[in-house]
């Protein structure tokens, strides 16, 4: 059995509101984080989850609220700033480089985590140099993490769908994220896949204790390895507790698996 | 010869200790970890082999116990082998895959007390048979990974046994060598469990004369040295990678490098360049497959570059290694050839410096063969198996066919039985089947001959060739001689079928299931555009089933040639729906098909042949990686395939 070890609210989201013009994406939307757990966003499409994500990573502006990250308050995040203080995330839709090497696109996650100079590093020259050599070491310690050993150095566009997933995650584990935002990991994916990838959050969390947040359709997964979810309709929140809690809550039942359930 | 050790060090403890003192510095052993190659030198090794084993005597291992060990190629699995038999202890190699049901029988049988682990998922695996087991005390996981909120008292990490055994060193300083000074070479050094095809596995018992022994002669026939490189990349319970990875490494002191994850095998075989090299026929064939399909998508140039040179390579690549004559333009031509294509080829395979390749396990096909050895790769057949610790017949350098696997090579004696089962004398055989002495006289007479099982013969130049398993060999219903493995070897010699079980003992006629080999044929329906939306889809294409029947009518035309096979021509056949898996007990974990089971799991199937319908539904039960179980359904087309007259006997 895995033991847990949850800490503090790392991340408190307070009210979120936010709309593209008439359309309400989020109507005042609160949840928190806590420290180490895994924490997931479920709602039907279009209930405002990648919005969300959206929101604490600093892509969107919420008109209303606040997030409260680390215990500083903000009107909102920006990317930057977010990636900064140990936010990273993956995408839906993978927003990897195709034509670069499993490797490059992951030392890509690792970039600021690099001081020197663009000259420096274009000339690879002196301190560049013994620095790119310690951070493709620890790129290398993420891919031994993910088994992509095989690929290090295949264009990513040649990989099948479930290991361009796998790299997406790796470009965001080599940021040393404090939290991980995952959306949707296991779209698109078939039963094996889905298992490696399951088994790759859930170390992630034993392992580095990174706290992630996740969105997922695939119920069983979510349930599965989450220890908190939250559930969304139509820009709503509509229930929020242990994976129990929310199973036997009416109202998501309702909206989630519709009423005929 | 002169670089092999002194006959004194008669026990791969010794072995070690002489190769740490002589070449103290050369590399034993690489590892690719975080994608850079580390090296272990002899010396290295050797304290880290005194760590281990000290460390597994300061946990409560003893002489004669037996000690589990399940892993990939990696450093520490060699290691511990080589630490449990400086005290005494005798490794037991264990298949990675083996499920857990697996595992209980041998930890029982062989009261396996202390194990060494690679992961978390065999952790989990020994500690779920733990209660069954019973006696498991110990055991030790090399990566973490995973373990981190384990508290079972059984578990050590690798490491820490490590930092227990140098402490343990530290203060019994005389233990280590004292242990190693009492191995005797008559001593049990190793234990490997056969698959079986049927029943229980069997222990099969080597000392360390016979291992010794047999790795001795491989290296003195083909001349091996402290310079040849090998890939360590079969199971390690395998006794074939034992002798090729460790007694042969331990022998003539050579480097055994460990790929980084099974994935990168090809590429890391490039980079290290293996100068000896074994692999079962079917890997020689997934190679030649993807050199195939990759050729079909090069250009036009390229392929046109290809298809020439190998034309003047089969006429005269196999004749050049063999050190036949042969005249001036066609030795022109194959250098060309070597410039441009097999020079480049041979390095894409990793091959550019063997020496010596070896195959065993199965028949190869003719062609598979001789494209190997075309190519200049110096391609040779064996035949031995784990009760004979490898190395009973060997094709000497200059005499090599794809039929033979060779004479006996030094110290085997040969006879045939009246049965036409082969029985063997070598300083090679097991002592014993552990705890079973059954089973041990029933393979092993008075007499001294071991009784292979195989079915044999020797040939006028006094060449064994090998025809089936000699309980295999069974008879139609007109009497006519039926040797299954023959017709399948045949069948599967085609790249579009992967796998083929032949029936029709005691039936009035052959019959066989097969098995697609997905990757050809599926690249073959895209070329002509066929679509297709998984194996079972593919596999129930008209057109592939044509494609099939070809195949099948070519076996059937060869097969009318043989004299006495000639009523073996396979009548019908069925292509399955699913691929025959070890883990549903189809294959052994060495992929070899278990007829008898294959038989009564398609029962229907078989009935429906034989019953002369055109088609039959079936229902098979299918287990997946992570133990759940599910079904898979079809309505399978029984096709009729086309037979030949026997040839008449030339007058």
């Amino acid at each position: 059995m895995r033991q847990r070890n949850i800490g503090d609210v790392i991340l408190d989201v307070r009210n979120i509101s936010l709309a593209f013009g008439g359309v309400k994406a989020l109507q005042s939307i609160s949840f928190d984080v806590r420290e180490h757990e895994v924490r997931a966003i479920i709602g039907p499409n279009g209930a405002g989850k990648s919005s969300m994500l959206n929101c604490i990573n600093g892509v969107y502006h919420p008109q209303e609220g606040e997030i409260v990250y680390k215990g500083e308050v903000r009107r909102d995040m920006d990317t930057h700033h977010a990636a900064e203080s140990g936010i990273a995330r993956t995408f839906q839709n993978l927003a990897l480089f195709k034509g670069m090497s499993v490797l490059d696109n992951i030392m890509t996650g690792r970039n600021l985590k690099m001081k020197t100079g663009i000259l420096a590093q274009a000339l690879h020259f002196g301190p560049a140099r013994a620095e790119e050599l310690r951070e493709r070491e620890f790129c290398e310690h993420v891919i031994d993490f993910l088994e992509i050993q095989p690929y290090r150095k295949t264009p990513v566009g040649r990989l099948p769908y479930g290991l361009q997933k796998r790299v997406d995650l790796g470009r965001a584990l080599a940021a040393q994220p404090q939290v991980l935002l995952l959306d949707e990991p296991m779209a698109g994916m078939n039963v094996e896949e889905k298992q490696d990838m399951c088994r790759f959050v859930l170390d992630i969390n034993d392992e580095f204790g990174t706290t992630i947040v996740l969105i997922e359709h695939d119920m069983g997964v979510v349930m599965d390895i989450s220890d908190r979810v939250v559930v969304l309709d139509y820009g709503k929140k509509i229930g929020d507790g242990t994976p129990d809690e929310v199973r036997n809550d009416p109202e998501v039942i309702r909206a989630y698996l519709g009423a005929g359930h | 010869m002169s670089g092999l050790p002194p006959v004194t060090a008669d026990t791969f403890p010794r072995l070690l200790a002489h190769h740490a003192k002589v070449r103290g510095a050369r590399p034993a052993m690489r590892e690719k970890d975080l994608g850079i190659w580390q090296t272990f030198t002899w010396r290295q090794v050797a304290d880290e082999v005194r760590a281990i084993a000290c460390g597994l005597a300061a946990q409560g291992l003893k002489r004669g116990d037996h000690i589990a060990i399940i892993g990939a190629n990696r450093p520490w699995v060699y290691w511990t082998i080589a630490a449990a038999q400086s005290i005494g202890a005798i490794p037991v190699g264990l298949y990675q895959d083996a499920i857990a049901s697996e595992l209980v029988y041998v930890f029982q049988n062989a009261e396996i007390t202390h194990a060494v682990v690679e992961d978390q998922e065999q952790v989990d695996k020994v500690l779920e048979i733990k209660e069954q087991a019973g006696l498991i005390a110990h055991i030790y996981y090399d990566d973490p990974r995973g373990l981190r909120h384990y508290s079972q008292p059984e578990l050590t990490a690798f490491e820490k046994l490590r930092a227990i055994g140098r402490e343990y060193d530290a203060a019994n300083p005389g233990f280590f060598d004292a242990e190693v000074a009492k191995g005797k070479s008559s001593d049990a050094a190793s234990m490997f469990y056969t698959s079986g095809t049927t029943g229980h596995p069997k222990g099969v018992v080597h000392t360390y004369a016979a291992l010794i022994d047999r790795a001795r002669v491989g290296c003195e026939m083909e001349g091996l040295s402290d310079a040849e490189e090998v890939l360590a990349y079969l199971p390690p319970a395998w006794i074939g990678q034992n002798i090729f990875s460790y007694a042969q490494a331990l022998v003539a002191g050579f480097c055994v490098n460990c790929p980084e994850a099974a994935g990168t095998v090809t590429s890391d075989m490039r980079e290290i360049g293996p100068t000896y090299y074994f692999a079962p026929p079917r890997v020689y064939e997934n190679l030649l497959t993807s050199v195939t399909i990759r050729m079909e998508d090069a250009s036009r140039i390229k392929r046109g570059l290809f298809k020439y040179f190998m034309g003047v390579a089969e006429r005269v690549g196999g004749r050049l290694l063999d050190g036949q004559a042969v005249g001036l333009p066609d030795r022109l031509m194959y250098w060309l050839g070597d410039l441009t294509t097999y020079g480049p080829l041979r390095n894409v395979l990793g091959m550019s410096r063997v020496r010596v390749a070896y195959t065993a396990g199965e028949a190869i096909g003719p062609d598979l063969f001789r494209f190997y050895r075309s190519l200049g790769i110096n391609l040779k057949q064996l035949y031995g198996s784990t009760e004979t610790a490898v190395f009973v017949c060997v094709q000497p350098d200059g005499q090599v066919s794809a039929e033979t696997v060779g004479p006996p090579v030094a110290g085997v004696e040969l006879k045939i039985a009246d049965n036409g089962e082969l029985l063997i004398k070598s300083p090679g055989l097991l002592r014993e089947y552990y705890k079973n002495p059954a089973a041990t006289a029933e393979v092993l007479t008075n007499d001294g001959w071991y009784h292979s099982g195989d079915a044999g013969i020797i040939d006028a130049h006094g060449h064994l060739r090998i025809i089936d398993r000699a309980k295999d060999v069974g008879r139609l219903a007109n009497g006519a001689m039926f040797a299954p493995k023959y017709i399948e070897n045949k069948l599967k010699f085609f790249p579009f079928i992967k796998e083929a079980v032949a029936l029709g003992d005691r039936r009035d006629m052959v019959s066989a299931f097969i098995n697609i080999e997905m990757e050809a044929v599926g690249n073959w329906a895209e070329k002509r555009g066929i679509t297709y939306s998984g194996y079972v889809d593919l596999g129930s294409q008209p057109a592939v089933r044509d494609l099939i029947r070809e195949c099948v009518e070519k076996v059937n035309a060869d097969l009318a040639r043989e004299e006495k096979l000639a009523d073996s021509q396979i009548r019908r056949f069925i292509i399955l729906h699913k691929e025959l898996d070890a883990d549903d007990g189809e294959l052994t974990r060495t992929s070899k098909v278990r007829r008898g089971f294959i038989g009564e799991k398609y029962g229907p199937l078989v009935e429906a042949i034989y019953g002369g319908r055109d088609e039959q539904f079936i229902e098979t039960q299918v287990k997946f990686e992570d133990g759940r179980v599910g079904k898979v359904s079809a309505t399978l087309r029984i096709m009729d395939a086309k037979t030949f007259p026997a040839a008449r006997k030339a007058a």
